[in-house]
């Protein structure tokens, strides 16, 4: 294996003409007129409807790596109830729909509270819903510590606080990396549920222009370069910080 | 220093590591040796006198005080002791440097530059002065040892405990390792040293405790167990470790 970047630069060329040609055979192969014009006229909707999905899931990272690392906390509390409450949060999060948390979370959860805002409430709901997969990932990380390195930090003399905090999140912030920036993608991609509140974000942009233009997938394409847009840099981003994470055990 | 513990036990999930441990060391020792056959309670031992891990029952007693039976008690009591393990336990993220900052600053109330202060001079002194920028993996073994003695002796502990420090070292390492305990003990430092290096012990420890399944067979001046140990157990392991060295 040589990394050489022109190498790899080659070969990347070489598989992204690949794709694209057996892409295009395939398009080509079921004859379907393309309309581009009717996507051109909505670009200033879908600009907006993209900028909508970016600002909520900025917020819903934030929201999420918060809530994950509560819930990684009371999941290692020693305290039945607060372990038993953190744990059942986890598992309901994790295991019903987020089209269903989000309807019940909207209709009446925040109307109960009398929050209207779409938007706030869509943000939190979406980063509750990941901060649960944070959680684990999160625990999977600090429980990967291993006993010599909290019994390291005792002998020193740190008191539990100080050891996760010189110790077992430094540490542990490089193994959940991966999983966490699997986990962003994700999230990006979920928020596109959340036109089921009525937030017209890039996906709900999207419908809207297929529905009243009469177009049938010339939408999609963009949509999914516009998601990649976001993700791959962000991925690239992380792999970045993994990098400057390393270092040997 | 006097150490001295009264039928203390410690459980692991079913394993008695120790079971009724009891003896005692005479007033001055300076530096106590714990021998015995792997899986005796020697390590297990060295933690509950450093008030390490904290026992299920019993006493222990140093230089006349109890240790605390409380976490909180326990823990400030702790932080006046030195710890060294078998597998070195630096932290990998940090620089030799830092690991010996970072608990004198967090634990001990130095200032930054004092503690750089501090932990340069104690890199100098245990010849890792080029190395003080590197992480735990770029150091080899021995030297990684060193760093962790550097870390006990940074805060200037009452007790310096050393479980099985050359257990993982090559001859070479071990002997660079030994001796820069032994130039501490000379220099005055109290010391408790779980170990197999027979000869060693012979050499540096005033007093050995010869522990075997959980309890205390012998607590002797050294140069009376070397020279006639009265346990059947203790002639053994003695015989049996003679035997190639």
């Amino acid at each position: 294996m040589t990394n050489r970047p022109a190498h790899r630069l080659l070969w990347s060329f070489a598989l992204v003409l690949v794709v694209s040609l057996g892409l295009y055979v395939m398009f080509a192969a079921v004859h379907y007129t393309w309309n581009w014009s009717s996507v051109w006229s909505y670009r200033t909707q879908f600009v907006r409807g993209w900028l909508t999905t970016l600002g909520i899931s900025l917020g819903a990272m934030v929201v999420s790596i918060v809530v994950g690392f509560a819930l990684m906390i009371g999941r290692r509390s020693t305290c039945t109830p607060v372990h038993l409450l953190s744990t059942g949060i986890v598992e309901i999060l994790r295991g019903s729909p987020l089209l269903v948390q989000l309807l019940l979370g909207y209709y009446i959860v925040a109307t109960a509270l009398h929050v209207g805002d779409p938007l706030v409430v869509g943000t939190v709901l979406l980063g509750c819903f990941e901060g649960a997969y944070l959680a684990e990932i999160f625990r999977g990380a600090v429980e990967s510590i291993g006993a010599s390195q909290r019994e390291a930090a005792r002998a020193v003399g740190f008191d539990t606080a100080q050891t996760y905090r010189y110790v077992i999140i430094p540490q542990a912030v490089r193994r959940a990396l991966p999983g966490t920036t699997g986990q962003m993608v994700s999230l990006i991609k979920d928020s596109s549920l959340l036109s089921v509140i009525g937030i017209e974000e890039l996906v709900q942009k999207v419908r809207i222009m297929n529905s009243s233009s009469y177009t049938a997938l010339e939408g999609y394409l963009p949509l999914a370069v516009a998601y990649l847009i976001v993700t791959i840099p962000l991925s690239w981003y992380a792999r970045k910080l993994e990098r400057r994470f390393a270092y040997e055990t | 220093m006097k150490l001295e513990t009264r039928q203390v036990t410690k459980n692991y999930g079913g394993f008695l590591a120790l079971d009724g441990t009891t003896f005692q060391t005479g007033n001055d020792a300076r530096v106590v040796a714990l021998l015995g056959p792997s899986g005796g309670g020697k390590s297990t031992l060295l933690r509950v006198l450093g008030g390490l891990l904290l026992p299920e029952s019993g006493e222990v007693v140093v230089n006349d005080q109890p240790l605390p039976h409380d976490p909180q008690g326990a823990l400030k009591s702790l932080r006046k002791n030195g710890f060294v393990f078998q597998g070195y336990n630096l932290f990998p993220h940090l620089s030799a440097l830092q690991n010996i900052v970072l608990p004198l600053c967090a634990v001990h109330g130095y200032s930054e530059p004092m503690a750089k202060e501090r932990a340069l001079e104690l890199l100098q002194r245990l010849g890792l002065a080029e190395h003080h920028h590197k992480r735990p993996a770029e150091l080899s073994g021995g030297q990684q040892q060193r760093a962790a003695i550097a870390r006990a002796l940074a805060p200037k502990p009452d007790l310096l405990l050393l479980d099985e420090p050359t257990s993982a070292l090559d001859p070479v390492m071990t002997g660079e390792v030994l001796d820069v305990i032994r130039e501490l003990a000379e220099g005055g430092q109290q010391i408790v040293l779980a170990t197999h290096e027979i000869s060693f012990a012979r050499k540096v420890a005033d007093w050995i405790v010869f522990l075997a399944k959980g309890r205390v067979e012998e607590s002797f001046p050294s140069e009376q167990f070397f020279q006639k140990p009265t346990s059947a157990l203790a002639q053994e392991y003695l015989h049996g470790l003679s035997r190639y060295r």
